[in-house]
């Protein structure tokens, strides 16, 4: 596998492209020369720092660590998924919900892709599961934060309706089910466009990726393609379980409608 | 039948009252007194502390929906699920003559609900309560948004239900209608409810 390799100088030039964008701002008066400067040092920094933890990881080899760095993403991907939301659950629902329904969703479908398909020696091994749990997570996460977003978000809009129907004695499930369904639509959207676009209107990162490190671009493809399936399986799970559970908690064990459940 | 023992929730003190197998009451006190808060504690849609129960059966020792099909609660502004009036309830030409002896034309359940007047709307959750036959009714304004005409129907087919034995708590402003359609009548100031004198 032959591949160009990059060298500081090289990152400096297309550094000036950012550069010119500051420029640009200051001369626009945009504001954003100080946003964009943080945030591109933000991003040097962070990938620094996660192509170190990587190598650390590569080395070692160890099972141990390689479920504490899964975790440490899961973590971070709930609090993302719950900052996405406008309207959250009250107290450690909203942050515990949306990370469990993650890890068990990216947990279940990165394993299966390790044990099954991809199957490395050893299995865990942190060059297969991280960056696949990583691509899952990212995408899984989105999900979810759409589900549970449009849950409860509609939840506020639809109670006049879910409450007749509970009224006329229908249970938790009949009368909460086109707000969940709509809710698993929001959800799994974002998967559908992206697998509908994927090679017409974009080419997806890590198959970009593979190909400028050598790899054969139908090889490349096979990855993308596994990836896209992946991603897809892991949403329609982690959407399904955060939705089953956010309607289990906006409603209770003799069937009524809970917003005061929501923050 | 339906009787209530000490039922309290936040905005309502303990309340106390039984009706009988067809009666009718009427719950008559300022708007924010805790009318449709009482109304929907009784229906269990809002979690309260005490006693109800129908005929000696605790609400407890049954699952909420089973509760609320006997003890239904009709909405001051009832919601709606699907489009059309007919998805509404379980069969549309078994409900369509309730309709219109309530002065809907039967043809009323191929309308998109968003097309219909608050008046029809209220009249098609009534028709759509009474399909499943409740044994106590929890009305919360019933006929506010109706005409002389329409009110004197719905007055007329809830008389009839309750002639068939069926329990009704009237919530209502008019204490004309009170009198007209309740023998007896509870009155609420900022969450108490107790006894009018006859």
């Amino acid at each position: 596998m032959t591949y160009i390799r990059l060298d500081l100088a090289d990152l400096a030039l297309a550094a000036l492209l950012v550069a010119v964008n500051g420029a640009l701002s200051m001369v626009l008066a945009l504001g954003m020369e100080r946003r964009l400067l943080v945030a591109a040092a933000r991003m040097v920094v962070q990938l620094l720092l996660v192509g170190l933890v990587l190598e650390a990881l590569f080395a070692q080899m160890s099972p141990w660590t390689t479920a504490a760095a899964a975790l440490a993403m899961v973590l971070f991907a709930g609090r993302e998924a719950v900052a996405r939301q406008h309207r959250k659950l009250a107290g450690w629902w909203g942050y515990g919900l949306g990370t469990a329904a993650m890890l068990l969703a990216a947990g279940i479908v990165t394993v299966f892709a390790l044990t099954t398909q991809l199957r490395p020696d050893p299995w865990y091994d942190p060059r297969y599961a991280i960056p696949l749990l990583g691509m899952v997570l990212g995408n899984t996460m989105t999900g979810i934060s759409l589900g549970l977003d449009t849950l409860t978000g509609d939840v506020a809009q639809s109670r006049p309706a879910v409450e007749a129907r509970l009224a006329l004695g229908a249970d938790r499930w009949q009368a909460m089910l086109p707000v969940a369904r709509k809710a698993l639509r929001a959800a799994m959207m974002p998967i559908v466009n992206a697998m509908s676009a994927t090679g017409l209107v974009s080419l997806p990162g890590m198959m970009t990726g593979q190909i400028l490190g050598g790899v054969a671009p139908v090889e490349a493809v096979k990855y993308q393609i596994l990836i896209m399936f992946l991603i897809a399986g892991g949403t329609g799970f982690g959407a399904a379980a955060a939705v089953v559970g956010g309607v289990l908690r906006i409603t209770d064990s003799r069937h009524r409608l809970r917003p005061d459940r929501l923050a | 039948m339906l009787l209530i023992d000490n039922l309290c929730r936040p905005g309502l003190e303990p309340v106390n009252f039984r009706i009988d197998a067809g009666e009718a009451v009427a719950l008559c006190g300022p708007s924010g007194s805790g009318k449709t808060l009482l109304l929907r504690a009784i229906a269990d849609l809002d979690p309260a502390t005490g006693k109800v129960s129908l005929d000696g059966i605790d609400r407890e020792a049954m699952p909420a929906p089973a509760w609320r099909r006997q003890v239904c609660y009709l909405a001051a502004e009832p919601g709606w699920w699907a489009e059309r009036v007919a998805d509404h309830v379980p069969d549309w030409a078994a409900a369509a003559p309730l309709a219109e002896r309530l002065l809907l034309p039967a043809s009323i359940g191929a309308a998109a609900v968003a097309r219909l007047s608050t008046g029809e709307r209220q009249r098609l959750a009534l028709v759509r309560a009474m399909v499943g036959r409740p044994r106590v009714f929890l009305l919360d304004e019933p006929t506010s948004a109706l005409d002389d005409a329409a009110r004197a129907a719905v007055e007329g087919v809830l008389a009839e239900r309750r002639a068939a034995g069926a329990a009704l708590l009237w919530v209502t402003h008019d204490t004309a209608q009170a009198a007209r359609v309740a023998a007896r009548r509870l009155e609420i100031a900022a969450g108490r409810v107790r006894e009018a004198p006859p």
